[in-house]
């Protein structure tokens, strides 16, 4: 007997297949989302462990103006110290084939190859080979500045080293820890055209920028047990007289930052979109059951009068539910298995390890069949309830017809002007008011993925918008490798094209309040700024005060500062000065964080003739090549950064992820959308069935029966409509803080282009659902509901 | 407005075959039936479960189409009719009262009847019909509220509101107690006297046939007899 009920099961499947269908679905895409992130997550994780250890990443890093080598024996004695990487550090103008602007070099001096150790940061060779022991013109490039620029094995490169032009040779790519993200300085997202590192013999570069002897940066790993806070103080005390600029750890280290946020991210991602899914299929389950339920009455009796336990036939329907979960598991994890190699995929265009690939390990399956059945049971859970309940006697006789009474619609007379077929309508709403409130709630979270998927869109854009138009108005920002007097502003000013210039300075600080203290660059610009402007938060400038500084919002909360709080403020490098200077309000520019000054007030603290560290320019396009051709052979020239390139190379990476999170946001909302009409259609046809034919029989056409029936569905989509924009815009505050940064923070706009987007996936997706519920309504057997009663 | 009436036939069918395909046997549910309906007449069709009743009554309504013969109301070849121009048919010209009422039970016995008299387009008042069967001080009640007897009459009241011209009863006291289900017989004696309908009521209970004006007899899809009451017996003087 008990084959025999696994028979009836697999026709009870084949027999409600679209619901069945719909379900299962839904499941799919659950498990797929949380297999595809959480896969994700665990993916680079793995790979990021994998590779720090084999790498050998160091644990604390620092930068310097220049010590003797002879100090790297005393940085070893620190304790908590386990080694000690010097090396010289600088960035460099290059002219790279194929690019008319020039790129900005980061050039890293090579350990000794004969050290035993084979040192810290480790580079992992994907091609070519390493400098030979004394060249000085060979260079290994990152494989991501090399794939961007279409460098082949024997490239060269122009690059200016201290003044000097140098031809450099491409001998080989290589990866390296450091650079996962491989962003430039004080950039956000990476530019791979115009931003790469490269590495060179340690000679070479020390002799190119008289540094023999000597070096400038650090990387340090810590022995395991160590007070990183410890070795960082004990590290910056003998730094300090060499220009040190405070060593950091790697929770500020750019790359594994950037890396960190990101799974941050992935990891939030990763728990709610599943449980939304989750949830919904949880309440199809539901409905599925309570309809078959209520179906197979009278055979439910039957198996009792028989004499089969009640937990047994329970049993049965728990299986059923389970069945059709464990199908949407299966597909969930094949569709999880194929994006997740496909979001590797995206990711390795950002993050760039030796060995990154696409894992699903048997934490993240378990994780996923537990969800996945859990949702199974807990949907089920009333309908097998209510066949354990149901007594055989009961069960043999037909459910008694719904019954109707005056409610309170009626009541208050809401009906009364309405026809027969809205007030039909609005009474089976009222009857099952719970029913309705889930399968409202179903399609508004539905519209609110959408929403959110279109929020993050929105707010990139805005966020660009803001960024761009109102604060950085430059065309080109040129850095200097040294502070300079303000006299060079007149040598820029003669360059081709250049039409005005604004300069500003670069001052690495540690701002301390109370006991919080943050490492980053002062910024002092002129007073009132043209190409560069501060801004708040509606985008509007904010003239700099004479005296005082301005924070960027985040950085007065990390700092937990308010304006009239005053600051203190330790410069590190130069003259090492400490003063205090007073908040004088906020600002809100969307990218990075920074503490600004008027220059003249700076000058005036420091007591020195005002310098500058680079200078912003707008230029006439039309000289552009020219004035790049200049730039690139102009050895004070540290970095030159072209604004419209890097917005062209945001865009790029909008479109890539960005755009790809929307698409997966609305597909999600519209597979929601038809799962919730859907089911919730056929439910209704179900039980209204006879109904609908009897009323076909009358004389009603297909569109009048087919409208009292999805009447109903427009109904709960109409509704579910103004609560999904408003279930989108809380989730869009709630999303937020999550995006709230150091590196960007998304601002919360709602825009009406969110709302009517999302507004017509759901319409669309509801009247497909429709469309499949309308083609069985046309089916409907006129002859049968004649004699048959249900 | 009698039975006699000199008029031609409202419907006439000729030469009506049904046959059905259940897997591999063919089932003839009507072979050869020739029936003409009269305005005003009370035409009970009498027989046993198979008799092939209920597929005569589809076809007249026009839920169903013949295999061979044909249909035709008025100057309308059902027959050859698509599904919209049968609803249309069902629409404009037929009252149905089915076995199990098949009311709406999200709507009361008044909005039942109205629901029929917005779409039909020389529809009776749905309360002077409901009032005609009974129902008067009903008119608020859901389905549920009322008993078989009495949602079988708002069914019927359903049907005659549109002032159909021919009103079909599959087995109308089929599912009620006797004394209900002679009240229910009343009602459409007295919606054929009073209004003319011409009535066509499929019954297996063979007392009902006393109240017809004539009587087929169908037996295996075809016509074994048929009979013409000189005197029809009142509703009320019917026993079973």
């Amino acid at each position: 007997m008990v084959s025999r009920l696994h028979r009836a099961l697999r026709r009870d499947v084949w027999h409600l297949r679209g619901q069945v269908l719909a379900t299962a679905l839904l499941v799919a895409c659950g498990v797929g989302v949380f297999t595809t992130m959480r896969g994700t997550y665990r993916s680079l994780v793995h790979a990021r462990h994998e590779y720090y250890a084999t790498s050998r990443f160091a644990d604390v890093f620092a930068h310097l103006r220049r010590a003797p080598l002879a100090l790297t024996a005393r940085l070893r004695r620190i304790p908590g110290v386990a080694a000690v990487q010097a090396r010289v550090v600088e960035d460099v103008t290059l002219t790279v084939p194929g690019l008319s602007e020039p790129a900005t070099g980061r050039l890293i001096s090579l350990p000794d190859p004969t050290r035993a150790d084979g040192g810290l940061d480790r580079l992992h060779l994907t091609a070519g080979r390493l400098p030979t022991a004394y060249s000085d013109s060979e260079a290994l490039v990152s494989q991501t500045f090399a794939d961007a620029n279409d460098l082949s094995l024997g490239a060269h490169i122009g690059a200016v080293l201290n003044g000097r032009w140098k031809e450099l040779t491409v001998v080989g790519f290589v990866l390296s820890p450091e650079y996962i993200y491989e962003v430039g300085p004080a950039m956000v997202f990476p530019d791979n055209r115009r931003f790469g590192v490269l590495w060179m013999n340690a000679e070479a570069l020390s002799t190119a920028f008289q540094m023999k002897g000597a070096f400038n940066d650090l990387a340090i790993a810590t022995a395991r047990g160590a007070s990183e806070p410890q070795v960082i103080e004990s590290i910056d005390r003998l730094l300090a007289p060499y220009g040190g600029l405070s060593a950091y750890g790697r929770d500020e280290q750019p790359s594994n930052r950037f890396l960190s946020d990101e799974l941050g991210e992935i990891e939030v991602n990763a728990t709610y979109i599943p449980a939304l899914f989750l949830g919904v299929a949880a309440f199809l389950v539901y409905t599925l059951l309570a309809r078959l339920v209520s179906i197979q009455r009278g055979q439910i009796g039957l198996l009792k009068s028989f004499g089969f336990a009640a937990w047994r036939i329970g049993a049965h329907y728990l299986e059923f539910a389970l069945l059709i979960v464990s199908a949407g598991l299966i597909v969930g994890v094949a569709a999880g298995g194929y994006f997740g190699v496909a979001l590797i995929g995206v990711y390795q265009q950002y993050f760039h390890f030796p060995a990154l690939a696409y894992r699903m390990d048997a934490q993240v399956l378990i994780a996923a069949t537990l969800v996945a059945l859990g949702a199974a049971t807990l949907g089920s859970l009333s309908a097998v309830a209510r066949v354990v309940r149901l007594a055989p006697a009961e069960a043999m006789h037909p459910e008694p017809p719904r019954s109707f009474r005056p409610g309170l619609l009626d009541s208050l007379h809401l009906t009364r002007r309405l026809d027969p077929v809205s007030k039909s309508i609005a009474r089976n709403l009222a009857r099952r008011p719970w029913r309705a409130t889930l399968s409202v709630t179903g399609i508004a979270l539905a519209l609110a993925t959408v929403v959110v998927g279109r929020f993050i869109f929105d707010a990139v854009n805005h966020l660009m918008a803001t960024h761009f138009d109102a604060a950085e108005r430059q065309d080109v920002t040129v850095v200097f490798q040294d502070i300079r007097s303000p006299r060079t502003l007149a040598s820029l000013r003669a360059l081709p094209g250049v039409l005005s210039v604004e300069s500003f300075r670069v001052m690495p600080v540690r701002l301390r309040a109370g006991h919080r203290s943050k490492r980053l660059s002062l910024v002092a610009v002129p007073a009132v700024g043209h190409l560069y402007r501060i801004v708040d938060a509606r985008g509007k400038a904010i003239d700099l005060p004479p005296e005082g500084v301005v924070l960027t919002r985040k950085l007065a909360q990390i700092l937990g500062v308010q304006p009239g709080d005053r600051l203190l403020i330790e410069q590190l490098d130069g003259r090492r000065r400490r003063f205090s200077a007073r908040i004088v309000r906020l600002s809100d520019e969307p990218l990075g964080i920074s503490a600004y000054m008027d220059s003249a007030a700076l000058a005036t603290i420091l007591g020195e003739d005002a310098a500058i560290s680079g200078a912003r320019l707008k230029i006439d396009t039309d000289l552009a090549p020219r004035l790049y051709a200049e730039l690139k052979r102009t050895p004070a020239v540290a970095s030159v950064s072209i604004r419209a390139a890097t917005i062209t190379t945001i865009r790029q990476i909008m479109e890539r992820s960005f755009i790809i999170m929307t698409t997966i946001m609305t597909a999600f909302g519209i597979v929601l959308v038809i799962g919730v009409v859907y089911n919730s259609a056929r439910i209704a046809l179900s039980e209204r069935g006879t109904e609908l034919a009897s009323l076909r029989v009358l004389g009603f056409t297909r569109s009048e029966v087919t409208q009292l029936l999805l009447g109903e569905q427009a109904v709960l989509v109409l509704a579910a409509i103004p609560a999904g924009c408003l279930l989108g815009a809380l989730i869009c505050r709630m999303l937020v803080p999550a995006f709230d940064r150091e590196l960007f923070r998304l601002p919360f706009i709602l825009t009406r282009s969110m709302f009517a987007f999302a507004t017509l996936v759901t319409l669309g997706a509801a009247a497909l659902a429709a469309t499949l519920v309308a083609v069985r309504i046309a089916g409907l057997d006129l002859i049968a509901v004649l004699k048959s009663r249900e | 407005m009698v039975s006699t009436s000199p008029a031609g036939p409202v419907m006439r069918a000729q030469s009506l075959s049904k046959v059905y395909r259940l897997g591999e046997i063919e089932v003839h549910a009507l072979s050869a039936v020739d029936l003409d309906l009269y305005p005003g007449e009370f035409l009970v069709i009498l027989g046993a479960s198979g008799s092939g009743k209920s597929t005569l009554l589809n076809i007249l309504g026009g839920l169903d189409t013949p295999s061979g013969g044909t249909v035709r109301y008025l100057d309308h070849k059902l027959s050859a009719a698509n599904d919209r121009a049968l609803t249309r048919y069902r629409r404009e010209h037929v009252g149905f009262v089915f076995q199990f009422f098949n009311l709406l039970p999200s709507l009361t016995a008044l909005e039942n009847v109205e629901l029929v008299t917005e779409i039909a387009p020389h529809a009776r008042s749905a309360r002077e019909v409901l009032e005609l069967v009974g129902l008067a001080d009903r008119l608020n009640h859901f389905p549920a509220q009322l008993s078989g007897g009495e949602q079988q009459r708002v069914a019927i009241a359903r049907a005659l509101a549109k002032r159909p011209d021919v009103l079909l009863c599959d087995e109308p006291t089929g599912s009620l107690d006797y004394p209900t289900g002679r009240r229910v017989l009343q009602v459409l004696e007295q919606a054929n006297r009073e209004l003319g309908t011409l009535t066509v009521l499929i019954t297996h209970n063979s007392a009902i046939a006393a109240m017809a004006s004539r009587v087929i007899h169908l037996s295996s899809g075809r016509i074994s007899q048929t009979q013409i009451n000189a005197t029809r017996a009142s509703a009320e003087e019917i026993a079973w």
